[in-house]
């Protein structure tokens, strides 16, 4: 067990509290640069679609998971980014300035959604994400001119200012490059005041306001930066897939962000990542597995939609906290070994809140 | 005569039918402890709800430090020196007590959104200073030992202390605390009255509350007003109020309600 000794207070808001975050974050992200020469291409992109679903899952959980407000709409951001991208790249445009223009554009449309959710709350919400999400799919679907309609549009190979990144293995670490710039970006929102703004907005607005937080401003740069997540990743989504048609941003495309961090652990940054290794390893499990079940099953269509229900179901039942909650377990139980109780992590009962404002 | 702090002129608000709050005049001086007693429903908590502009009064104004309140908008309550703590207990529960406590230095934030983003020197530096000043209230509640939990695992009495340490988090003017010794045991009680008198005479704080600890209240107030179904019954020192014979009435039933019971009994 580590026992950390503090002796002063930047010691506390410091991003890497001890040697060992130092040595495994450091080992990660060093894996992570010599991937392209470790892993066959075909892993090589799995691992390129699990950044770019971590940035967008860093977003949606920045919104869901530490502002409490549930947008089921994400998609949209996506396909906004995507589209953006696609048709500043194919425009021309060198690959910072779409990109930033693609976050930008996702933001101010992340901005008009964030409206509602001045007024209306939880469920109503989603709701009104919902809608907005088949607009917004809708809207790619009809406007041929710029998007191509249902037939979809081709997306060239990012340029940046005449490098062409053309190969996987560019691209992938142009990808890495983004997300560790996004994390850190997000991991430094959350330990400062905006941070703490947005978690107190999700406990409880009433207090909130009363410690003077601005809850129109907040949630509404709440669903900026998550919308600006969204599209940056929507934008490499596009430039990975070379092809984008409005059916890849609709409502089944949103609920898998939401599945997501609700999988990976609602209210925190790993679980956005564990998330989107989730997301992406479970078709490739499914399909292993296939093989050795009866036909009946095996082959019988939606058996994907069936397991994601079922895992879905289990970790709202038995683990909330979703797999970053679960690790945390584990690790306190090598921590303390062999000490571990099952209570530890039981909260106590939440005291009455019948009478709380609302 | 010195200016009120705060002061109120015929405050009235409307629920439909139900006039919650009627007519209500009182003014709360610098460097007081003015406490607000009453049976159930008389209007306490809404008196606070419209200070903290919850809710906006239907007729009557609200004045502090020259200010009128009711033009305010809510979440700049705060920010003009006016903090409160809540009857249920209102904290921001999966964060821990530390946490919560620089939440309430929300208002006193020295860095913008994109030198958080890159997190320069100066949000450091800011960070750092949020964390003395939070510390500062630790030590004064003597919460050292509960800092790094969360809120959500506290037992009630220390979540009370977490919500007053909050509330001093924001540099006050003014504090309303709303039942502060509800839901505490005797010694609880006891440290929250020692509590509220040092805000008072070290901090230098005004505090305005509402009680139903008769004991507390006389221990520590130094002005009392009792309201019954909104209105106004009487404004004075403790023993004052306790003994005007319409607070009696208000809290008992008159002696004629008493006698015909008594009448009806034998």
């Amino acid at each position: 067990m580590r026992f950390i000794f503090k002796t002063d207070y930047a010691q506390d808001i410091r991003l890497a509290k001890h040697g060992g975050h130092v040595f495994w974050y450091g080992l990660l992200v060093l894996l992570l640069l010599a991937a392209p020469w470790l892993v066959p291409e075909y892993w090589l992109a799995q691992l390129t679609f699990i950044l770019i679903y971590g940035i967008a899952g860093l977003g949606l959980m920045l919104l869901s998971g530490f502002t409490g407000q549930f947008s089921i709409g994400h998609a949209a951001f996506l396909g906004v980014g995507a589209y953006t991208q696609a048709v500043m790249t194919n425009m021309g445009l060198p690959f910072p300035f779409a990109l930033a223009l693609a976050g930008l554009l996702s933001a101010a449309v992340g901005v008009v959604v964030g409206l509602p959710a001045l007024r209306v709350k939880g469920i109503y919400l989603g709701i009104a994400t919902i809608a907005f999400g088949f607009i917004v799919e809708e809207g790619f679907a009809r406007w041929d001119s710029v998007t191509g309609g249902n037939a979809g549009m081709r997306v060239k190979a990012p340029d940046i200012f005449g490098w062409s990144l053309g190969s996987a293995e560019e691209f992938y670490l142009l990808c890495l490059v983004i997300t560790v710039a996004a994390t850190l970006g997000i991991l430094n929102l959350l330990r400062s005041s905006t941070g703490r703004a947005f978690v107190a907005i999700r406990d409880s607005e009433i207090s909130a306001q009363s410690m003077g937080i601005h809850l129109a401003r907040y949630k509404t740069l709440s669903f900026a930066i998550s919308a600006a997540l969204a599209g940056f990743a929507g934008a490499l989504y596009a430039h990975k897939l070379h092809f984008i048609s409005p059916d890849q941003f609709n409502i089944l495309q949103s609920i898998d962000l939401l599945l997501m961090v609700v999988i990976g652990g609602l209210g925190s940054v790993h679980g956005a990542f564990l998330g989107a290794v989730f997301l992406i390893a479970m078709p490739q499990l499914i399909s292993l597995t296939k093989g050795y079940l009866p036909d009946a099953i095996g082959q019988a269509p939606g058996l994907q939609g069936l397991v994601y229900g079922l895992v879905l179901i289990a970790f709202v039942l038995f683990e909330p906290q979703g797999l970053y909650g679960r690790w945390l377990k584990v690790r306190t139980y090598l921590q303390t070994f062999p000490f571990y109780r099952k209570g530890m992590f039981k909260r106590q009962k939440s005291f009455q809140k019948s009478d709380r404002l609302r | 005569m010195e200016k009120p702090l705060l002061s109120t002129q015929n405050l009235s608000l409307r629920f439909g039918g139900v006039l919650a709050v009627n007519q209500v005049t009182f003014d709360v001086r610098q460097g007081e402890i003015f406490t607000l007693i009453g049976p159930n429903g008389a209007g306490k908590t809404t008196v606070f709800n419209l200070i903290s502009r919850i809710y906006s009064p239907t007729a009557g104004e609200i004045h502090y430090l020259g200010r009128t309140l009711t033009d305010q908008p809510p979440h700049n309550i705060a920010a003009l020196g006016i903090a409160r703590t809540f009857q249920n207990i209102e904290l921001f529960e999966h964060a821990s007590v530390l946490h919560n406590l620089l939440i309430g230095g929300h208002t006193h934030r020295k860095s913008g959104f994109w030198g958080e983003v890159f997190f320069t020197r100066k949000t450091m530096a800011a960070e750092v200073e949020a964390r003395e000043k939070a510390e500062k209230v630790i030590d004064f509640l003597q919460l050292q030992h509960h800092r790094d939990s969360m809120v959500a695992g506290l037992p009630y009495g220390v979540r009370k202390v977490v919500e007053l340490g909050r509330a001093l988090c924001t540099e006050p003017k003014l504090l309303l605390l709303d039942e502060p010794s509800s839901g505490l045991n005797v010694e609880e009680t006891d440290d929250m009255a020692f509590w509220i008198a040092d805000i008072k005479n070290e901090l230098g704080i005004t505090v305005l509350m509402v009680e139903h600890d008769m004991s507390l209240v006389s221990k520590v107030s130094d002005r009392v007003v009792a309201m019954a179904q909104g209105a106004v019954l009487a404004i004075g020192t403790p023993r004052e109020v306790q003994n005007d014979p319409r607070v009696i009435e208000a809290y008992l039933g008159s002696v004629d309600d008493v006698s015909s019971l008594r009448r009806a009994a034998s």
